[in-house]
């Protein structure tokens, strides 16, 4: 079974701290990542890739130097890397994006299974993976937490929802968004890091998928950024002190004194 | 040519653009600013700059299309069994707004079986109009379905705004449909507005985990689609005296489905699940051991609440990932959010910040969790949750 991960390189937030003074992010020191997500989607992608046989294809849309990325991914277990890299590409949001990555995936050709992290961690949209699917006009299903059986021609997984999971059966070929609880990440081994050392990663240019470039990148996006700012944290903050007694006591207090749930449960 | 470049003989090197750059782009280079290949061309860096020496050309853009034709504002009505889901009464609220403020019509989509009584409620809470598109195979959510029926009714009728909640469902029919329509969609607003100048709707939206927030426009196409964070609108009150108009749309009601939903299995025994829930008390490594975790559990009995986590007990395997607050569990906004033992990350904040009283029990005075927090409490949770416990108990008695 061919499978195809689209993974995302994002700044590592770890190390993102804000100036007050300037209302900016401090960006010394922060490194590039691959979304913490698309980890959990490039060890599903290699699990059945493993059981089932077949290939394992990390593909990315970013500039050239997320090429050293997708290497790392080669490391944990996939085989091939393909990185979309243009300035055509530039300014894309998430239609765009959607577009870009299904032309590369048709230029990757037979494919079975399309596994995408449930959001990236900058802009949190979780938009890609559906209008990825749709672009593709193949089904999709998001927060998958496990894939309870996969054969030719058909996946049934289980989609995390608020209150629990619903079980799902789409045809292949599908695209799927998966939730960090669909497995535990492998560590690179030794093997697998030489091997990443030795693998090219191969780099498209919007021709070279064939992409229309007034779909892609500023032209292709509907949505435009028109400010940013950070937001304000104004709390009125109270320390409660004293004892242990006293501190659970005016605690109590003033929680049942304001106009709360808490409140209105007691009258029921 | 869309592009964008330092117009040299403006920029005074006062590295404000550098700083307001999300994706560190720009360097210094002989005292002016410069902008690298790192550039994703979302303009963050524009309005940062006080001396205008950016100038950023956007071009022409595809598939735009004429923006007189579409009116009206649309919120789709997410149901269970029949029963519209609060989110949906949550984006009547804000739409009522911002249908007020254009001078149109609100209109509720539900997709489903047995609506009539759905119907009704929705139009106390605010919709002029209702599509309803009833049937026995609708009964639950289904991708394929249900994105076809929708998409049938937004080409046809030709709404101006599309708003559909930030959950499971929402979040994954609203791009299915923008990708289908080619328009634009901006995710999980906090905050929707409608420009006085051009009517345009302003969305804006929390970004790099809460740390950014962005303003976000949707000029060219229509409809302008969002979805919208849970807890975050008011709903407006019921009023039983409302009128208005139940449309049962024609549309094609996809039969022979490729997506099958097997099952559907409730895990979260609680009364109330997180995201719903008003209260959530919330612990942290900081309690210590699994096994007391059951104070966290007690507690939020009392109050009526729910029980969250943080990452890190999670990832120890003390609670389940379901429970877990944050950037990479849940994101919720209840009335009261108790942190206890939690040391309050970046991206545990991100997930929680949005709520409106949070209260702190830690024993570090340090913590980054009391610069949120509006009543703090320094002292172990051992010590002081049965405390609270046995307070909360007497009183609520
Ligand atoms: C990509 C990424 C995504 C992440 N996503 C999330 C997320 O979604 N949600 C999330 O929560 N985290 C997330 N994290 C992890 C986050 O950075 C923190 O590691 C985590 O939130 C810490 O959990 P904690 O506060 O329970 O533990 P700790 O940081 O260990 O804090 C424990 C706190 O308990 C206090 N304490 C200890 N003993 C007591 C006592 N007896 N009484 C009172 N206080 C006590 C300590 O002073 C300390 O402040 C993410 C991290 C990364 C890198
Ligand atoms: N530029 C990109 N290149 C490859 N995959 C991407 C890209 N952007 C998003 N994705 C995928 O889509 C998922 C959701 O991203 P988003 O919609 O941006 O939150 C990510 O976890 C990735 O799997």
């Amino acid at each position: 079974m061919n499978v195809i991960v689209c993974v995302k390189q994002v700044p590592g937030t770890n190390e993102v701290k804000m100036n007050k003074e300037t209302n900016t992010i401090i960006r010394e020191g922060v490194e590039a990542i691959i979304n913490p997500f698309d980890t959990y989607a490039v060890e599903e992608g290699a699990r059945i890739k493993e059981e089932t046989g077949g290939k394992a294809t990390v593909l990315s849309m970013g500039i050239p130097s997320v090429a050293e990325l997708l290497k790392e991914t080669i490391s944990v277990g996939m085989d091939e890397a393909v990185l979309l890299s243009d300035r055509a590409f530039a300014g894309s949001d998430s239609l765009a994006t959607s577009y870009a990555l299904s032309m590369g995936i048709k230029k990757i050709g037979d494919c079975d299974l399309i596994i995408c992290g449930k959001q990236a961690m900058d802009g949190d949209t979780a938009q890609v993976g559906p209008g990825l699917a749709e672009k593709l006009g193949i089904p999709h299903t998001t927060y998958v937490r496990k894939i309870e059986e996969i054969k030719d021609g058909y996946i049934r997984c289980q989609r995390m929802t608020e209150d629990g999971y619903e079980v799902i059966e789409m045809p292949l070929p599908a695209v799927i968004t998966v939730v960090k609880e669909i497995n535990e990440p492998r560590l690179p081994s030794l093997k697998g890091k030489m091997k990443a050392k030795k693998t090219e990663v191969t780099v498209w240019t919007a021709d070279d998928i064939g992409a229309d470039k007034a779909l892609c990148g500023l032209s292709g996006s509907p949505t435009q950024v028109v400010k940013t700012f950070v937001p304000e944290h104004n709390v009125d903050s109270e320390m409660i002190v004293g004892t242990p007694e006293e501190q659970a006591r005016n605690l109590a207090r003033k929680l049942l004194s304001m106009q709360f749930a808490i409140q209105v449960q007691e009258d029921e | 040519m869309a592009g964008i470049r330092i117009l040299k003989d403006k920029c005074v090197g006062c590295k404000l653009c550098v700083g307001a750059c999300p994706f560190g782009a720009i360097v210094m280079i002989d005292k002016k600013a410069e902008i690298t290949d790192a550039c994703t061309l979302c303009g963050a860096c524009v309005s940062a700059c006080k001396f205008n020496a950016i100038d950023f050309e956007r071009g022409a853009v595809a598939n735009a299309v004429d923006v007189s034709k579409y009116s009206g504002i649309w919120v789709f009505a997410e149901q269970k069994d029949g029963e519209p889901e609060s989110i949906a009464y949550e984006l009547l609220g804000v739409g009522r707004e911002l249908a007020d403020a254009r001078n149109t019509a609100l209109s509720a989509v539900i997709i489903g079986s047995n609506l009539d009584d759905a119907c009704r409620k929705l139009i106390t809470k605010g919709a002029d109009k209702v599509y309803s598109v009833d049937d026995a195979s609708l009964e639950k959510f289904n991708d394929e379905s249900y994105s076809g029926i929708f998409s049938q009714l937004i080409y046809k009728n030709k709404p101006e705004i599309v708003l559909l909640g930030a959950t499971t469902y929402g979040r994954s029919l609203a791009p299915r449909v923008a990708s289908r329509i080619n328009t634009g969609l901006t995710a999980d607003c906090t905050k929707l507005e409608i420009d006085p100048t051009d009517g345009k709707l302003l969305q804006t939206r929390p970004a790099f985990g809460g740390n950014l927030m962005a303003t976000i426009v949707c000029p060219n196409h229509r409809p302008q689609m969002a979805t919208v964070r849970h807890k975050v609108m008011k709903e407006m009150e019921a009023d039983e005296s409302r009128v208005g108009e139940i449309i049962r749309p024609e549309v094609n009601i996809p039969r022979d489905l490729v997506v099958k939903v097997k099952d559907v299995v409730k895990t979260i025994t609680e009364m109330v699940p997180l995201t719903e829930a008003d209260i959530i008390v919330s612990g942290g490594r900081g309690m210590g051991d699994p096994k007391n975790f059951a104070l966290i559990s007690e507690l939020a009995e009392v109050l009526g609440g729910a029980v969250g986590a943080s990452r890190a007990t999670v990832d120890a395997g003390w609670i389940e990932y379901s429970h877990q607050v944050g950037q990479t569990g849940q994101t919720v906004g209840p009335q009261v959010y108790f942190a206890c033992g939690i040391s309050g990350a970046i991206q545990h904040l991100a997930g929680m910040s949005s709520s409106d009283t949070i209260i702190a029990i830690n024993k570090n005075p340090d913590a980054p969790i009391f610069k949120v927090a509006n009543f703090g409490i320094v002292g172990d949770v051992m010590e002081v949750l049965p405390l609270l416990i046995k307070e909360f108990k007497s009183a609520l008695k």
